[in-house]
């Protein structure tokens, strides 16, 4: 610690020079943060997923669907203990850009399969009771003012009511919390029986069977159960546990990840090398009075700490500073609109840490081994 | 005329004095290449979408879906609806007689990519008037399908990109085993990312439902006002009528300005690191010629040639950097091959080619030469202001 002083006097020897080469780490860092902490975003969605739901879709494609009838039949497979359903609604809210994930669903044993999110029952008794009722979740509410006995008009760009209009209209009768979940996920539900009877055609498919099963060591064999039961019939399933499906919709992102990752390479690959650059100068630079120190009694390893830990405050701190930016970013909610409510995962801040020090020893190791090699007479002869 | 006579001399100079600056120089130089790399890339990535979603489109073609419906995955035509929109006004008619349209019957398919993911890409079931209709349609390898026996065509990407599609294979979906008979290009547009079939015999195969939208041949460009009201005033449809290329436009535009955002974004941000590195690099190219800019403005010279020297070997450094950033972007993704689900093709699967074009290369090296001139303008005042006399005093 009594060196302090040194490596400060050290790293602000020359002012303009130590606040570029930190702001533009700090960039740096703000850009790894933010890039790093959307792509583990996705990540922690995926293994956040619970294992003890399966769904049923058409084998084909989701959007082709699957007849209601097949309720019936998956209920009886044995380990199946509660089971619901999805039709995809396509809904938006007053003009086509306000995108609603709405669904048509049997709430009540909906919310048995998704156990882990609350709702309170006198809400779904008033759904069971109102046949255009809706419950949406208390961001959704929030986001529209939509409050309890409201009655909202939602367009869709795919069911036509049976009087032709493609606007539907629902009374809000519960809300429920989906804090839980990212802003994709399903929160509008429609009754069922109100959707089949309404359509002008197709009610009667469903998108999704969302199953609940006691005992998630079975969910494979469960899963070939209930494929089995519809094998060579004209609607085909295919049943996929909660982290397969999302990890398959993951992957048809495709290659945009390989870019994401790209962008980030390039970014930190620029940076080491500024950053190097300036740690390089700032000790050529300093070539006669690291001599001097040399002079004065300090051993060649001490000269080479010094460096280093200059080099280490550096980057460090800026760092530091870039992610607590990107916090910020991701807290104050300007993502929120692109990418859904994300938190900054503490991994992003562990890598982030540990690509600082990795940024500090590449950057300050050539400069600080060559301090160390000073030789005193050479140095001071400025040879 | 001294004052041009004067920048002259010292921007000379000083790029014959730039070789011994190397070391800071090149920080400059890749920082600003590493921005334009980035900012070309990713914004080459839109650009190539929408212009793969363009040209799936063309002036003279109207489609028409449901009414209401935003892609044709959630539209569905009966067979008179499909057939009163092929009879409609303005749609041009062969020698025959009959109208050149295609009532289309869109369905997915799951493929899996040379990668082993499973992605679904789009079946188009196409009416017996495809030639006439889709010139663009031009098969390179094998034949084209036969109606009422269950062959399909394979667009070019979608061939390259996913397993199982040459010549020969069989597909088993949509409630039949798929012969492929053909290898199709279309001028590079998004239909080739899938398949096509013939539509009686994909409606026949699969069993569900029927038509999804019918695409026709307008008489003129021009003609499409006639056939939208000719379309709309007819009770018995329920339809929308758009331009193709409009169309195909609005598939894209979500996904195509979320990739404009990031690029944006994320290329400012990394400029803002990319000019603090450039006013590093300036100023110390400016204290490493500080004996020279003090004996300059000792025998005469002005305070503006030494902003000037100093600001053209900014932009000098920056165009190096922006032409050497470009120029990757350009090796490494022009016309690699992309392919997502994000939804840019509200069917299926889309693969398109990155597409660096010259545009965005210019794009690139105005945001390089505005970082370089940012970056240099504090310093060149420095180099302008310094006091002579305590400059040569200070060597």
């Amino acid at each position: 610690m009594k060196y302090f002083g040194l490596i400060w006097a050290g790293l602000w020897r020359k002012r303009a020079r130590t606040f570029f080469t930190m702001a533009s780490v700090v960039v740096a860092f703000l850009l790894f943060g933010l890039l790093q902490g959307i792509n583990q975003g996705f990540n922690t969605v995926v293994t956040n997923l619970n294992v003890d739901r399966l769904y049923v879709s058409a084998k084909t494609n989701m959007t082709d669907g699957l007849p209601i009838a097949y309720a019936a039949r998956i209920r009886n497979v044995p380990g199946v203990k509660a089971l619901s359903h999805w039709t995809y609604f396509g809904g938006y809210y007053q003009n086509a850009k306000n995108a609603i994930p709405a669904f048509a669903t049997d709430a009540r044993q909906l919310f048995k399969v998704y156990h882990e999110l609350t709702i309170k029952p006198e809400y779904l008794d008033a759904m069971e009771r109102t046949r255009t009722g809706a419950i949406v979740s208390q961001q959704l509410a929030q986001q529209y003012g939509w409050k309890i006995g409201d009655r909202v008009p939602l367009g869709t760009s795919i069911w036509t009511t049976k009087q032709g209009s493609s606007t539907w209209m629902f009374d809000i009768v519960g809300t429920f919390d989906v804090s839980a979940y990212n802003q994709g996920f399903p929160a509008f539900y429609l009754n069922q029986e109100y959707f089949t009877e309404n359509a002008a055609f197709g009610g009667s498919v469903v998108h999704y069977y969302l199953v609940g099963i006691s005992d998630p060591h079975q969910a494979t064999q469960i899963s070939k159960q209930i494929d089995a039961l519809f094998e060579n019939s004209t609607n085909e399933t295919r049943t996929q546990t909660e982290s397969a499906l999302a990890q398959q919709q993951l992957k048809a992102l495709g290659d945009i990840n390989f870019i994401v990752n790209a962008i980030v390479g390039a970014v930190l690959f620029t940076l080491m090398f500024l950053t190097a650059n300036t740690m390089m100068q700032s000790v050529s630079e300093r070539t006669p009075e690291l001599a001097v120190l040399k002079t004065l009694g300090f051993s060649d390893g001490k000269v080479l700490t010094l460096v280093l830990i200059e080099a280490l405050a550096l980057c460090v701190f800026a760092a530091a500073i870039g992610l607590a930016l990107a916090t910020f970013a991701f807290n104050s909610g300007a993502l929120k609109a692109v990418f859904g409510g994300f938190r900054m995962p503490l991994i992003v801040m562990g890598m982030g840490a540990g690509v600082a020090l990795l940024l500090a020893l590449i950057s300050g190791l050539p400069p600080a081994w060559r301090a160390r090699q000073l030789n005193i007479v050479d140095a001071l002869a400025g040879r | 005329m001294t004052l041009f006579r004067q920048i002259g001399a010292v921007v000379l100079m000083n790029f014959k004095s730039l070789p011994h600056r190397v070391g800071t120089s090149i920080v400059i130089v890749i920082g600003i290449a590493g921005v334009v790399a980035v900012l070309v890339s990713v914004l080459a990535m839109s650009t190539g979408m929408l212009e793969t979603m363009e040209h799936s489109g063309r002036d003279d073609r109207a489609i028409v879906m449901r009414n209401g419906s935003a892609s044709e995955g959630g539209s569905a035509l009966s067979r008179d609806a499909a057939r009163l929109v092929q009879d409609a006004a303005g749609v041009k008619r062969d020698s025959a007689g009959k109208p050149i349209a295609s009532a289309e019957a869109v369905r997915l398919a799951n493929v899996v990519r040379k990668d082993g993911t499973e992605v679904s890409v789009t079946v188009r079931g196409t009416g017996p008037q495809l030639a006439a209709l889709r010139p663009e349609v031009k098969i390179i390898q094998g034949r084209m399908f036969r109606p009422a026996v269950t062959e399909m065509i394979v667009g070019k990407a979608a061939n390259a990109e996913f397993k199982g599609m040459n010549i020969g294979d069989q597909i088993r979906t949509r409630g039949a085993n798929w012969t492929i008979v053909g290898v199709f290009t279309s001028d590079g547009d998004s239909h080739e990312s899938g398949l096509m079939a013939d539509a009686e015999t994909l409606i026949a195969a699969d069993q569900r439902g029927g038509f999804q939208s019918v695409t026709v041949l307008l008489e003129s460009t021009a003609a499409f006002q006639k056939f939208k009201d000719s379309i709309t005033s007819n009770p018995a449809l329920a339809v929308d009528v758009s331009r193709e290329r409009e169309y195909y436009r609005r598939q894209s535009e979500t996904l195509g300005k979320v990739i404009y955002i990031i690029a944006y974004v994320v290329g400012g941000i990394m400029a803002i690191g990319a000019i603090f590195s450039a006013l590093n690099t300036m100023y110390s190219a400016v204290s490493a010629r500080l004996r020279e800019i003090a004996t300059l403005r000792a025998i005469g010279f002005g305070a503006t040639a030494m902003v000037m020297s100093v600001l053209a070997e900014a932009l000098l450094l920056a165009l190096i950097g922006g032409t050497i950033g470009a120029a990757i972007a350009w090796l490494f993704f022009n016309g690699h091959q992309v392919s997502t689900s994000a939804g840019g093709n509200a069917a299926g699967h889309l693969i398109f080619e990155l597409s660096v074009s010259p545009a965005l290369i210019a794009t690139g090296i105005i945001w390089a030469c505005t970082i370089g001139l940012i970056g240099g303008l504090l310093p060149a005042v420095r180099a302008a202001r310094l006091p002579v006399a305590t400059a040569l005093r200070a060597i």
